[in-house]
Parts: structure tokens; C-alpha cells; sequence
């Protein structure tokens, strides 16, 4: 155990949404638009020339000028006075009906994801049932009952929006509700208030924020559909009144419907872009993928140091095979490009040779890159990935600048491909079987009742007791190793040449590990096939591989046969790596209770 | 006379059925195991077997159907809250993924000071244990302000670490701590455990399906299969020379980080194999 502290990455910056939000080209227009109008309504008193409610005769349907800024309505009352204080209203009444559906739809949804039992299951039927009424059939019939008043109409409008929020937070909170870190919270005895406040919240915030934009667009929408269905509230001013009022009188002024329309328009267009910006801003700022594909190692630390290391090859052994070279890898440099143009370069001059009918470990950590050289040779980098030197010569031909074309015709029957994941790796919408059939026919050009019949021996082959169930079976009816053996079936049902094994026993348990890897070393014999298998394990090293290469940061620090390596270790890396093994440490004995623990109880000898 | 930490007796672990008139699913069916303290007992299982299961019912996280689980003589399996919170100082857990135990929308700081603010500590005290959980773990002090996804799982496990720390437990359910982890980085995780337990004397239920990493860590280890201990007594016993079929085929399935060892290693496991199943026919005869 080393005493320094480790050395961490530089560190993220955390900008609030807010300053994001004024960066963001329409984030920061939506703002200010919404910001003006609300700032016009609440100064209204202050802005407005007139009473938004005096009306004159004299001033009926009067033209804009300098008397009134945008003219008079059909009472005489002035638009632009009007205008402000019906923001007031019009803002008022929407936020009234987002308030409702926030309180009932965010508490419910996480009372209903966190507790789950009964009242989940009620909440969820009244959730359907809420959606499925017509919002604006119920705010006419409510509005027969409890009368003209516009706050209870936007009450009722709130209950009826609550599912948009319900449906949400429910969402989200079964999604947290089995994390690791809610689990840790409880066991270090924080209450369910606590656990809420603190973890489940903050999940929910963001998305709950984005919806409460959209939701407020929505309200000042059908609010504004009522007041111009004339169902308003007569006593106060509002958009969709005057929306009512423009209408009626649009042939004598038809400028009346357009100012309450561009308004409307305006705020319920800033808030839906506003949603968009706080969705794209919130997304971003996810971070890194975790346990992504790529793992790009930024280890420019030491990388001067590396370079000057040149890759230990130990000598060839008599014994060792002396085949038909079947894949030889020179120089190859993998790459990233990134979003500013640039690359980042995750392999690094490797070189790699595979002799028919043996088998090639690739030997490193996360991030070493020894996937990344995998996929490489399959030319199935992630997007943004790509080749950036070398060649890789199979058959005499190279690979890295082979057409996708004619890359296919040579995946799958020439090379072949096990996955670490062997779950994530069929298609659950299918049977085994048509999945073990699709490449045959396709790759080789047989009949479906040939396909069948390989496709049954395969299986039996692969060691699966009942081949004839497992073909009729879907995906999730098997077991993980089962899994595993019926990739290793489609891995070999074209007899290919060579084989990508990346990880192949890492999701198994040990005892089906080793069948796993019995069941690929037959294989291997028999078809003669060589392969490059990707491992951390040194066990599955030892067990299978002739020649291991192992790598650290993208690059090849040293290669040569499996005995080699194991006993001959040249490279400091890789006796680190030997180091970390366990497997040969003595066991730690008895507690020693008597005397002081840590002078009898010796770790390790 | 040695005195018991943790008592587990005959404990039973059933899970509400899903759907109508389903049978419960019994994870875990009648397992005794006790730990002393300052001790690590290792719990090794394939998946499936309830290892992790047993693991949470002592952390009060799966309902405990049967049996008693006794921490210090008090009877904890049906613990009420309040108990839970008063145990929060005892026991204490470190999960087996990084990624997913610690809040992504925290900083380190104040996963760190939770479990202290829920003990109503003073926010400058807080502050300090912060910085001498960091030392503990070997983490820079300007750690403390920065969010998980800014480490690397080794890291974020040493935050895990501390977290479990924070409370001066004296027992810690680790949950595959390490298998998580890189082989390098994974020996320095364990050489940590190991530091802080003669360190503090705290004990660990060390969960793991690795049975190299349960012999290096632990005093006593207790094999699980299809719920139930089948082999439990000395570490080293347990891991080099077992007397349960199962164990011996768990031992023999692991390969040997050596070309000409292994070979015969898997030469052993086929005739191990081969002897097991004769002694399952003949059972069947008898």
C-alpha cells in the first residue's frame, strides 16, 4: 500500500442550469421573452395609461395613435392597458393550475414509486382514468356547476394535468427507488423523508422542471381557449377575452384579435423552446458514459515514458506452432474523433500476429485497448471510431481498407465473434433457433430444413442437453452459460478461420466458466481455428492461450508464448499484473484474538 | 471465551410472491453463521445462491421469515427504524458496483457527511471527519468537493469505503467490494480492507464469488449453494483442502494463472468430476 493519496482527474466544473440556460442560444431568448412579459404584467399598475376596465362610448373601437397606443375595444376600453393586466391574470391562472398538478401529480408519483403496495395501485387506476376524460368537456361541464370564476376552472385543469407529472415522478422513482445508494442511505439510518429529499428529488428535478415549462404552455393555452369560447370570467381582464372580444369585432377592427394572439403566441412558444433547451442542457451535462465501450484512457501522464519502453518479444520456443500465418496486425492505430475536430488516439502502434490454430491472448485493464484492437480487426469500432494507420492482413488481404461491402462477406463466415455479454447479445424477440439459422442461410446458402438440421448438431455439439427445446426457446427462457454455449454454436456455424472471443466467460460463474472454456479449447482443435481471446483473467490465460500480448494504455508492452510470459516476465507492467494475482497467496488463517491483531495476524508471507 | 459480534440462526429469507396464488420464493433456507469481532468471514457462492441475500437481511434490506439474527445478543432481524437508525452505528455496508452505490448528483462531501448529519453532528466536526475518512482511504483532500463520475472505480470505492467508515461501525457487509475492479487495483482495494481492519478492529462479512480473494481476506469462510451454508469452518481449510462436493468443484473450476499447473489442474477437475457423478449414480442405486 503505497502512503501517497492517489491523483485525481482535473476538475468538472459545476455550472448551474441557469448560466447554461444563458448561454444556450434559444434558452436565452426564451428567457428574456418571458421575463419581459412578466415583468409587464407586474408592473402593469405602473405601465398601463388607463384603467384596464374604463370603458368610454366615445372611444368605441377607437383606431391606435397617440391616444391609445393599440387602439380601443369594443366597450372603449384600451388594448394595451388591457393587455398588461390580462398578464397578470392569464399568467396567474396558468401558474395556479401548474401548482395544482405539481403538488397532487410529484407528491402521489413519489409516495406511489417509493412505498409501492395499495396505494400505488389505486393512484395508477385514478392516473388512467384522469387521462382518459376530455379536459375540455370537463372544464365546460364544471363550469355549469361551479360557476364563472377562472382560479376554480383552473383548479379543476391542474387535477386534470397532475397525471403529466404523476406519470413522471412514478417513473423515475422506481427507477432510483432499488439503487445502490438509496440502499446505502437506509442502512446508514436516514429516514424515508430524508432518503426523498436528498436522492429521490434530485433525480426527479430536472425532468420535473422541463415538464412544468411544457405544462405551463399548455395551461395558458386552453385557458385562453376558454375565455375565447366567452366561458371567462366577464369581471377580469384576460387574453382569451380579448381574444373573444378581437374575434367578434374582426371584420370592423381586425387588428383587436391579433395583439392578445401574438402574445399568447409568444409566451407558449418561449416556453416550449425553453423546455428544449433545459432538456438539451440537462442531457449534456450527464458526464461520461459509465463503463462505456470506450474507454479511452487519457493517460498522457506517462506517456513519454511508454515510448521510450519499446514492447518486450520474447523469442519464439521450439515447441511452439509454426502454422499458416493466418492474421498479422502491423502499426495499427486506433482513433476517436471528437466533437472539436480533433482525435483522440486509443491504440497505439500495435502489432499482432495469429498462426492457424492458435490461440492469441490479449492481456490487459480497462482501458488498455485491447478491445478497442478486437473490434478493430472486426471493423465494428463505435461510431466516431475509426482506423487511423496500420493494416491488418488476413488471407492477404487488408482488412482496414477493405469496403463495408466486402467486410461483410468476411465477418461472420471468415471471422467469427463471442461477446462478453451473452444476454445482451440475442435478440429476445426471437427463438434461438431462427437466430442460430439467419447467418447459415446467409453465409452459406442453405436450405431452411438444412439450416435446421446444422443448427440442431451445433447445439448438441456446444454441449446442450436438449438441443430441441433450446432451438424452440426464447432468449430468456435459458440460463447465462446457456447463453453463452449457443453464441459459441453461431460463432462456429461457418466454420470460420478465425475467432474474436472478447471477454467470453467474464459474466459466468466459475464452474461455468470452466465448461465454457473446455467447450471452446475442443473447438478450437478441431477446426483448427486460430483465435484471439480477450481476457483480464490470468487463469482463462493460462488455460487456453499458446502466445499472450499484453497491453496498457493502448499500446503493446510485451508478447511471446504463454510460458514466456508467465515465468520470463520482462516488462514491469506486466509483473505488476502477475503481482496482483491471488490465487497462489496463503489463505489468512484463524482470527488470533489474544495479543495485538496486528503483530500475530501475518497477511500474507 | 470468545465473544459473539454477529449470531445468525437458522435464518429463512422469502420473497412475496409476484402474481396470484405464486408460491414464495425462499432465497435463503435455514443458515446459521457467526462473526466475532475484529474477524472477516467470507461468504463465497455463484450467483443466485444467496449469498447477497444473507448479506442484506443482516443490513436489514430483505425480509427475514425465519430464524434470528442476534447483533451483541439483541434480536435485529425485524428491527424497527428507530433500532435501524441506533444499528447505522454498528453495522455498515460497501456495495460491489461503484458506479451505482454512490448518488451521481453528490459531491463526495456530502455522501460523506450523510450518515454524520443524520447523527446530528456539527457542521465543522463533520468537516474534519471528512478529511480524516480521506486519509483513511488514502483520497486527496480536495477530493471532497467533487462528483463520483469524476473518479475511477477503484476510487469510488475508496469513497464507498469511507462512507462505510464515517460511523466507527464495527461491522461491515461488503458486498463483492473488489470484483468490480481492475486485478491491480483490485489488490490495493483489499490490502485496504485489511489495513483498516487491524487498524480498528471492525469486522467484515466479506461477500464474494471469488474464492482467491475470500482466501486472502478471510479468518473463517462459509460456502453458499442454492441457499443454504454447505461447507463453513478455518479459512484455509475451506479454500485449499474442502470436504463438500460443491466446494471442490467451485475450487477445481477456478483456473491456476499457470500454463502447466492449470493443465493439470483441469486434468483433476474432469477425474474430480468423473468420481462426483459415479458417487451421484450410486447414491441413486442405494
Amino acid at each position: 500500500m503505497t502512503g501517497a493519496p492517489l491523483p485525481l482527474p482535473a476538475s468538472a466544473a459545476k455550472v448551474s442550469l441557469f448560466r447554461k440556460l444563458l448561454i444556450h442560444p434559444t434558452g436565452a431568448v426564451s428567457l428574456l421573452v418571458l421575463f419581459l412579459v412578466a415583468l409587464a404584467s407586474i408592473l402593469a399598475p405602473v405601465l398601463a395609461p388607463y384603467d384596464p376596465n374604463a370603458s368610454s362610448l366615445k372611444d368605441v373601437l377607437a383606431k391606435a395613435g397617440s391616444e391609445f397606443l393599440l387602439g380601443a375595444d369594443s366597450a372603449g376600453r384600451d388594448v394595451f392597458s388591457r393587455l398588461l393586466f390580462a398578464g397578470q391574470f392569464s399568467l396567474a391562472g396558468a401558474l395556479v393550475a401548474l401548482t395544482v398538478a405539481l403538488v397532487i401529480g410529484v407528491t402521489a408519483g413519489l409516495i406511489a414509486g417509493y412505498h409501492g403496495g395499495w396505494f400505488d395501485t389505486v393512484s395508477s387506476w385514478l392516473t388512467g382514468l384522469l387521462m382518459a376524460l376530455p379536459g375540455m368537456v370537463v372544464l365546460l361541464a364544471a363550469r355549469a356547476v361551479v360557476g364563472q370564476s377562472m382560479w376554480l376552472s383552473m383548479v379543476i385543469f391542474g387535477v386534470l394535468l397532475s397525471p403529466a407529472f404523476f406519470r413522471l415522478v412514478y417513473a423515475s422513482v422506481t427507477a432510483v427507488r432499488n439503487e445502490l445508494y438509496v440502499d446505502a442511505a437506509r442502512v446508514s439510518g436516514l429516514g424515508d423523508v430524508r432518503i426523498i429529499g436528498r436522492h429521490i428529488l434530485t433525480v426527479v428535478r430536472a425532468p420535473v422542471i422541463i415538464q412544468s415549462a411544457m405544462v405551463l404552455g399548455i395551461a395558458i393555452a386552453i385557458q385562453a381557449g376558454l375565455e375565447f369560447l366567452g366561458l371567462g370570467d366577464r369581471t377580469i381582464p384576460t387574453w382569451g377575452s380579448m381574444l373573444n372580444d378581437g374575434f367578434i369585432n374582426i371584420f370592423k377592427a381586425p387588428t383587436l384579435v391579433l395583439w392578445p394572439a401574438l402574445v399568447i403566441g409568444l409566451v407558449c412558444v418561449a416556453l416550449t423552446l425553453l423546455a428544449n433547451a433545459m432538456r438539451d442542457e440537462l442531457e449534456r451535462s450527464r458526464g461520461p458514459v459509465k463503463k462505456g465501450r470506450k474507454a479511452a484512457p487519457t493517460g498522457a501522464e506517462n506517456a513519454s515514458e511508454k515510448r521510450g519502453n519499446a514492447a518486450v518479444v520474447h523469442a519464439e520456443e521450439p515447441s511452439s506452432n509454426h502454422g499458416e500465418l493466418l492474421l498479422e496486425v502491423t502499426d495499427l492505430g486506433v482513433g476517436y474523433d471528437q466533437p472539436d475536430g480533433s482525435t483522440t488516439d486509443v491504440v497505439h502502434h500495435v502489432n499482432l500476429t495469429v498462426r492457424r490454430g492458435e490461440v492469441h491472448g490479449l492481456v490487459g485493464e480497462s482501458g488498455s485497448g485491447k478491445t478497442q484492437t478486437a473490434f478493430s480487426i472486426l471493423r465494428l469500432l463505435p461510431q466516431d471510431g475509426r482506423i487511423t494507420g496500420g493494416s491488418i492482413l488476413f488471407e492477404g488481404r487488408d482488412l482496414a481498407h477493405l469496403s463495408e461491402k466486402e467486410m461483410t462477406k468476411v465477418r461472420g463466415k471468415r471471422i467469427a465473434y463471442i461477446p462478453q455479454e451473452p444476454m445482451s447479445n440475442l435478440d429476445a424477440a426471437f427463438t434461438i433457433g431462427s437466430q442460430l439459422m439467419e447467418p447459415m442461410r446467409v453465409c452459406l446458402g442453405i436450405s431452411k430444413t438444412e439450416a435446421r438440421k446444422r443448427a440442431l448438431a451445433l447445439l448438441a455439439k456446444v454441449g446442450i442437453p436438449h438441443p430441441e427445446r433450446t432451438f424452440n426457446s426464447y432468449p430468456h427462457q435459458i440460463s447465462g452459460g446457456m447463453a453463452q454455449r449457443v453464441l459459441i454454436a453461431g460463432a462456429v456455424s461457418c466454420e470460420p478461420d478465425l475467432l474474436i472471443a472478447d471477454e467470453p466467460t467474464t459474466a459466468l460463474d466459475v464452474t461455468v466458466q470452466a465448461e465454457v472454456l473446455n467447450l471452446l479449447r475442443e473447438l478450437q482443435e478441431e477446426l483448427k481455428m486460430g483465435v484471439i481471446l480477450v481476457t483480464h483473467n490470468f487463469g482463462v490465460v493460462a488455460d487456453l492461450c499458446d502466445r499472450v500480448t499484453v497491453m496498457q494504455s493502448g499500446r503493446v508492452v510485451e508478447t511471446g508464448p504463454v510460458r514466456a510470459i508467465f515465468n520470463d516476465a520482462k516488462h514491469p507492467y506486466t509483473r505488476k499484473l502477475l503481482e496482483a494475482i491471488l490465487e497462489d497467496t496463503a489463505p489468512r488463517g484463524p482470527l488470533v484474538t489474544a495479543g495485538t491483531p496486528r503483530e500475530l495476524n501475518g497477511v500474507t508471507p | 471465551m470468545t465473544e459473539t459480534l454477529l449470531d445468525i440462526k437458522d435464518v429463512v429469507v422469502e420473497y412475496p410472491p409476484k402474481g396470484f396464488r405464486a408460491k414464495p420464493f425462499k432465497a435463503i433456507k435455514g443458515v446459521s453463521l457467526d462473526i466475532r469481532p475484529g474477524e472477516t468471514v467470507g461468504l463465497v457462492g455463484e450467483s443466485g445462491s444467496g449469498k447477497t441475500t444473507l448479506g442484506r437481511s443482516v443490513l436489514g434490506l430483505a425480509p427475514v421469515t425465519g430464524g434470528s439474527i442476534k447483533y451483541r445478543g439483541q434480536e435485529i432481524s425485524n428491527a424497527t427504524r428507530a433500532q435501524r437508525r441506533e444499528l447505522s452505528h454498528e453495522i455498515q455496508v460497501v456495495f460491489q458496483d461503484p458506479y451505482t452505490s454512490l448518488n451521481p448528483s453528490m459531491t463526495i462531501e456530502q455522501i460523506l457527511t450523510e450518515p454524520l448529519t443524520v447523527r446530528k453532528m456539527e457542521r465543522q466536526a463533520a468537516n474534519k471527519r471528512v478529511a480524516e475518512l480521506l486519509d483513511q482511504v488514502r483520497l486527496p483532500h480536495d477530493a471532497a468537493h467533487r462528483l463520483p463520475r469524476e473518479f475511477s472505480g477503484g476510487q469510488r470505492q475508496r469513497v464507498a469505503i469511507a462512507r462505510a467508515l464515517a460511523l466507527d461501525p464495527k461491522l461491515i457487509v461488503c458486498d463483492e467490494p473488489v470484483s468490480a475492479l481492475d486485478l491491480s487495483t483490485q489488490a490495493r482495494v483489499m490490502e485496504l480492507f485489511i489495513e483498516i481492519q487491524e487498524r480498528t478492529g471492525v469486522a467484515y462479512l466479506f461477500i464474494s464469488h471469488d474464492l482467491a480473494v475470500v482466501r486472502h481476506l478471510s479468518h473463517r469462510v462459509a460456502v453458499m449453494y442454492h441457499g443454504e451454508i454447505v461447507e463453513w469452518g478455518d479459512g484455509g481449510q475451506v479454500t485449499s483442502a474442502p470436504e463438500h462436493p460443491y466446494t471442490q468443484r467451485l475450487l477445481m473450476a477456478a483456473p491456476i494463472p499457470d500454463p502447466d499447473r492449470q493443465a493439470k489442474h483441469r486434468a483433476d477437475r474432469l477425474r474430480l468430476l468423473g468420481i462426483q457423478r459415479e458417487q451421484d449414480v450410486q447414491a441413486g442405486f442405494a
